[in-house]
């Protein structure tokens, strides 16, 4: 895939109150194609944010060097940079119609009415909004708000967008929804998308790539699938989904399989490939990863939480140690206090090297 | 019963400000209004017969023989509304910039700012006058720098001329332009100004079409509590200008207390007022409009 963006060693360092000195981002590397479809994802503070106003042009890189389509973005202000930027608030201007605010782009670069009209039309028509442009952005919802946001950055066909936290303020449901729409519209569009979140089911659900920050370093880049099996470290692979560590020393290897046992004496099955005797290692399983049945872990159903399609479960192991998160199919025989087996396919075992 | 409970509430509270503004200020200027009408008495006072020569005076119906048009009325009524105008436009040029800047400091810093910039108020208006009377003279402050820093080789002609009465009312009306103005600066949405960035407009175009119509009921705001007390103004005049300095308020002073002309003064008095409300009617129709469209 041809680079649309490359960011190599960027760097930037914020004064803190105190006096110290806090790196926002820290020797960030990262490309993205054309019609990619990139998110960035990590807790608060770890740098997401101001990697992506970086891009908009709101924070000058300390050092290191971003080009799009192979021109040097660094000493262009945000205004010259062929990006637009969906902000978290929206930013629509409120002593302005919707039109105008969709038009915007278009108003500034000089395009004649007749033309910014049609292609107003056409933007409020792509975001499921036509006939509201003599509307105020008072007067419309959170949702309605979104898609104008959205109308007015896509407007001037940038060849990348940026989207900050886009769909933090709507509830879950129109969230979902607007996920989809977004995934759509990008296909349609054909630019590429970087989109900042701090939800991860969210990241999941609609990125090509994944980028995990954590304290303006990236801890891994991946497909969504890649970064939920195949988690490079104990950040990544908590921060992603719901997981289960199991520090494990291996204990022998068998053929296919080997067999590791936590300190507690909770006894796994892991991929044996690479594995030796004596080796510390962490296995992770997600919490689907298990069954019910009669062979396995043998513990205890401490608690349940109901969810609708699935039913969780927290299961003390009767070896001791910390309590296994389980999504249990059917309900069946997964009753507060029963005493379940749990089994697990050795081969969706991740193992991180390090214990 | 309850709304009946809550109007009876709401009367109560609200009597003691409407038996003070009426009996202090709305009397007041109902008796001015009816003395605008009435003829002078010979030694003060009014005599009570109907008469518009008050206002033919001003604006050109005179019956020649008590009452003279003199355009000089006019003229000093163009001149005090041009002088409170340019107070307007020049307090506005002032604070504007300094809004910004205050609005980007630091909590602490912003404190001490509002601080000194409403710390005029603690001392008299007339005292404050008096040193820039100081400063202004021929053998003054200014005067005395600049001819010893060789800038000039005269003192320049600065005070009794409507220079210093601008520069009076500019000094006297810039927390009035700034705490309006300030309020809507801070109330500005940054995200704004970066999306219209963003979205490919220079810093002049998101000047004039996001920042510039984002706080203009601030300045609208600063604009009508400056220019309303402007025009009327005597006490910057009396100070600080002379002849040529001369504006309304002076001369409704002079009426009142040297001339004892009182209905003329009452008249002169009904003009300051007829503008006050032309201002004030346009900018709250004005304001509706725009709060209609938010």
């Amino acid at each position: 895939m041809a680079a649309l963006l490359e960011i190599s060693a960027a760097r930037r360092e914020f004064v803190t109150p105190e006096g110290g000195r806090l790196a926002a981002l820290d020797g960030v590397d990262l490309t993205v194609g054309a019609n990619e479809f990139v998110t960035l994802l990590g807790p608060s503070g770890c740098g997401k944010t101001t990697l992506l106003r970086a891009i908009s042009g709101f924070e000058v890189l300390d050092n290191g060097t971003m080009r799009l389509d192979g021109m040097d973005l660094t000493a262009l202000p945000p205004f010259r940079r062929p990006v637009n930027t969906v902000f978290q608030s929206y930013a629509l201007f409120g002593h302005m119609t919707v039109a105008r605010n969709v038009g915007y782009a278009l108003e500034v670069a000089g395009v004649g009415k007749a033309s910014r009209d049609a292609q107003v039309a056409e933007a409020l028509e792509k975001v499921g909004l036509a006939g509201m442009g003599g509307r105020r952005p008072g007067q419309l919802s959170g949702g309605q708000r979104q898609r104008v946001a959205l109308a007015r950055a896509i407007i001037a066909k940038p060849r990348l967008l940026l989207l900050d936290e886009p769909l933090s303020a709507l509830d879950r449901n129109l969230r979902q929804q607007m996920q989809l729409e977004l995934k759509t519209l990008q296909h349609s569009l054909g630019i590429a998308f970087i989109f900042v979140t701090h939800d991860q089911e969210e990241a999941l659900t609609m990125s090509d790539r994944i980028v995990v920050m954590r304290a303006g370093r990236i801890e891994q880049i991946g497909s969504p699938r890649d970064i939920y099996r195949h988690p490079k470290n104990r950040f990544v692979a908590e921060f992603i989904g719901e997981t289960n560590l199991f520090p494990v020393t291996v204990d022998h290897v068998a053929g296919n399989i080997a067999l590791g046992r936590t300190a507690d004496g909770v006894e796994l099955q892991l991929p044996a490939t690479g594995r030796s005797v004596g080796e510390q290692v962490t296995a992770i399983l997600r919490p689907a990863d298990f069954t019910l049945g009669t062979a396995g872990i043998p513990g205890q159903v401490t608690r349940e939480v109901y969810l609708g399609s699935d039913l969780y479960i927290f299961v003390q192991p009767k070896a001791g140690g910390p309590e296994i998160r389980v999504i249990a199919r059917d309900g069946a025989g997964a009753a507060e206090g029963a005493a379940v087996h749990l089994a697990h396919d050795p081969t969706s075992v991740h193992v991180l090297e390090a214990a | 019963m309850a709304i009946r409970r809550q109007s009876v509430v709401l009367g109560v509270l609200l009597a003691p400000v409407t038996l003070f503004l009426g009996f202090f200020f709305l009397l007041p200027l109902l008796i001015i209004a009816l003395y605008s009408f009435l003829s002078p008495g010979l030694y003060g006072g009014v005599e009570w017969t109907f008469y518009h020569w008050n206002y033919g005076r001003i604006f050109g119906w005179a019956d020649g023989i008590n009452e003279i048009f003199e355009p000089i009325y006019l003229q000093i009524l163009w001149r005090s509304l041009s002088f409170a105008a340019l107070t307007v436009v020049l307090t506005l040029i002032l604070c504007y910039p300094v809004a910004f800047w205050v609005s980007r400091l630091s909590e602490r810093w912003r404190l001490v700012f509002m601080f000194l910039i409403t710390l005029p108020f603690f001392s008299s208006l007339i005292v404050r006058l008096y040193a820039w009377l100081l400063i202004l003279k021929p053998t003054g402050l200014f005067n005395t720098a600049l001819l010893s820093l060789g800038v000039i080789s005269e003192p320049l002609e600065i005070l009794y001329t409507p220079t210093a009465v601008v520069l009076g009312m500019v000094y006297v009306m810039v927390p009035f332009m700034f705490l309006p103005l300030y309020s809507a600066v801070d109330n500005l949405d940054r995200a704004q100004v970066e999306a219209s960035l963003d979205l490919g407009a220079n810093r002049v175009q998101t000047f004039l079409k996001v920042i510039l119509p984002q706080t203009l009921p601030g300045i609208m705001g600063g604009a009508v509590i400056v220019f309303i007390p402007s025009v009327g103004n005597f006490v910057v005049p009396d100070v600080l200008g002379g002849a040529k300095g001369l504006m309304i308020g002076n001369l409704v002073e002079q009426q009142f207390l040297s001339a004892r002309n009182w209905p003329f003064g009452s008249a002169l008095s009904m003009i300051i007022m007829a503008v006050v409300l032309t201002v004030l009617l346009i900018s709250v129709t004005r304001a509706r409009k725009a709060g209609g469209h938010a």
